[in-house]
């Protein structure tokens, strides 16, 4: 990845930030990505954000821990090491029930945890991306792509939404 | 917020349609000639679908109550805008009660031989008919002492279903926190009544059916079902409700949390429902297993359909977001589950009662559409007595705006 330059506004509220970003979408102009404290109410619908697809890596995950806590224990008990628990037949199904439950929860949990953190740039030792550090605590700040922006027109719209600086910095993001 | 269209809340009457009506009074009928054929063929079979078809709507009715009941204490405001449907199925107890009164009677005139325990000389050790293990629960599994429990418990659950129907309505009038925090603290109240009188009513009215057997887990499997029911059918009358032109104020918001009820609580019922079958399966108690061996012996074939028709199929079908959200997959969903506890309750009870040979025919179909008719004709009455919209419902405008991402 290599640094672009962006135009990035910065708020001070959560209100006027939302405002600006549906006027710039609505002028046509591509938006990178919006930075913020915490999560803002119709910010990604503002966004345009499609919903996530995390959903369908869970259900694959599910499948995966399902077939595996089934195999792992129909390949112990019945032909590894079968043994003669009170009497019941060596591949008894409702005793893999639990195990089959909880290793197919295990293996969805932690590989929607995984899936999420590789997806979004959130493994330990990457670098945190954003503008400014301050956005961390409280300050909004929205980053465009400067090839596809007019500076002077984004300056100006930002501005009228209140915001406190916008600039043009070559970062990477 | 902010970003919601106004939605106008006002009052609306519900008007029962005439064929709504009439397609009760066919159902009625359909049920008045099964009774017949079944009390002129077999009495047995008769009674025994009395009780499953009394059991299965008593228990829709009393979940009506419940809903409310845990919505009030939750503080809940996704669920005010369609309250009233609730609170109307909840109206028709008195129905059941009729019906198990009938039941009563029937022990009593030794009409049929549904429960065991209540044969003449079991618990004398000098009498033929004489059973040890029986013998050991007549403490508590003895007439006048179950008469005595059930009437006890059909009128709390009356009194307490009526008060907060009644406090309901007044709100309506008055507006206001007052109804609410006062159905706040009947509802806590409610909660633990229910949990022990439900618990009693199960083993009264459907565990005593196997004498031997007992299962400690037996009524929260019994709620786990009704819970489901009641659940699909508020969320049917709502699709119903809202195709006839009422309820423009459920969005597929409310729809969604519906859903994940239904979704959620299927799963929950088969965790109950292995709860109870794994431990006696690994046990391999014999007076335990006879249970499911009866079942697995001469119902298999309904056996693997309830898990695939309460579990399987709405675990799979009701999974995406999107599926909760439509519709047709939601009447489907429903209307399999409402079928699918149907039969669960089907298998809990025919083996105890009619035995090997019961099977599914006229009696069985036409009893249970009967029960459905007299059960909607009661629940669509009680809903054109008030308002659909809880207008002035302190949390109506928070259930306009509610959304689920």
């Amino acid at each position: 990845m290599s640094s672009q330059k962006y135009i990035i506004g910065t708020f001070n509220d959560e209100e006027p930030l939302l405002e600006a970003v549906k006027e710039v979408r609505a002028a046509g102009t591509p938006i990178h990505e919006c930075y913020t404290p915490f999560p803002v109410h119709g910010l990604d619908e503002a966004l345009g954000y499609r919903r996530s697809r995390l959903p369908r890596a869970a259900f694959m995950f599910g499948v995966l821990g399902f077939s595996l806590a089934l195999f792992m224990q129909a390949w112990m008990l019945g032909y590894d090491w079968p043994m003669n628990i009170g009497g019941k037949p060596a591949l008894a199904w409702p005793d893999f029930v639990p195990v089959t439950f909880e290793l197919t929860v295990l293996i969805t949990a932690l590989g929607m945890v995984g899936t999420y953190l590789v997806a979004s740039g959130f493994l330990p030792g990457n670098e945190a991306k954003m503008p400014d550090i301050r956005c961390t605590s409280h300050v909004f700040c929205i980053a465009i792509p400067s090839n596809t922006a007019d500076y002077d027109k984004i300056h100006a719209l930002l501005m009228r939404h209140g915001a406190d600086e916008v600039e043009e910095r070559e970062i990477e993001l | 917020m902010g970003h919601h269209h106004e939605v106008a809340v006002h009052e609306e009457k519900f008007v029962v349609p005439a064929r709504l009506r009439n397609i009760t009074f066919g159902l009625m009928g359909i049920g008045l000639v099964a009774i017949v054929v079944g009390l002129m063929t077999d009495s047995h079979r008769f009674w025994a679908n009395f009780l499953l078809n009394n059991w299965y709507f008593l228990g829709v009715a009393l979940m009506g109550t419940l809903f409310l009941a845990t919505q009030s204490v939750s503080n809940a405001g996704w669920s005010a805008g369609f309250k009233r449907i609730p609170e109307a199925m909840a109206t028709y107890l008195p129905y059941a009660f009729a019906g198990f009164a009938i039941i009563i009677l029937s022990v009593l005139m030794h009409w049929n031989h549904t429960y065991h325990w209540t044969h003449e000389g079991i618990a004398d050790p000098t009498s033929p008919d004489f059973d040890e293990i029986i013998a050991e629960k007549v403490a508590y599994l003895n007439l006048p002492f179950m008469i005595g429990r059930v009437v006890v418990i059909f009128t709390l659950w009356y009194l307490f279903s009526r008060v907060m129907r009644r406090n309901s309505l007044a709100e309506d009038l008055q507006g206001g926190f007052k109804m609410l925090k006062r159905n706040k603290t009947i509802s806590a109240i409610f909660l633990p009544v229910f949990a022990v009188s439900w618990a009693m009513a199960c083993w009264d009215f459907i565990m005593s059916i196997d004498t031997h057997w007992y299962s400690t887990i037996f009524w929260v499997y019994h709620f786990a079902a009704a819970w489901v029911t009641a659940i699909s059918i508020i969320a049917l009358t709502v699709i119903y409700l809202r195709r006839a032109g009422y309820l423009s104020i459920v969005s597929e918001h409310h729809m969604h949390d519906l859903g994940k009820f239904m979704f959620a609580f299927s799963i929950f019922w088969t965790y109950i429902w292995l709860s109870q079958f794994l431990l006696i399966f690994y046990a391999n108690i014999p007076e335990e297993s006879i249970y499911y061996q009866e079942r697995f012996e001469h119902f298999k074939l309904l056996f693997w359909i309830n898990l695939v028709i309460n579990f399987v199929v709405p675990f799979l079908l009701f999974m995406t977001r999107g599926s909760k959200r439509n519709e047709s997959m939601m009447i489907l969903v429903g209307v399999l589950l409402i079928i699918g506890k149907w039969i669960d309750l089907y298998i809990g009870i025919m083996p105890g009662t009619v035995g090997s040979h019961a099977h599914i025919g006229f009696v069985e179909i036409g009893m249970f559409l009967g029960f459905l008719g007299l059960f909607t004709f009661v629940f669509t009455r009680s809903l054109t007595k008030a308002s659909l919209v809880p207008t002035k419902h302190p949390y109506i405008k928070e259930f306009v705006t509610h959304e689920v991402l």
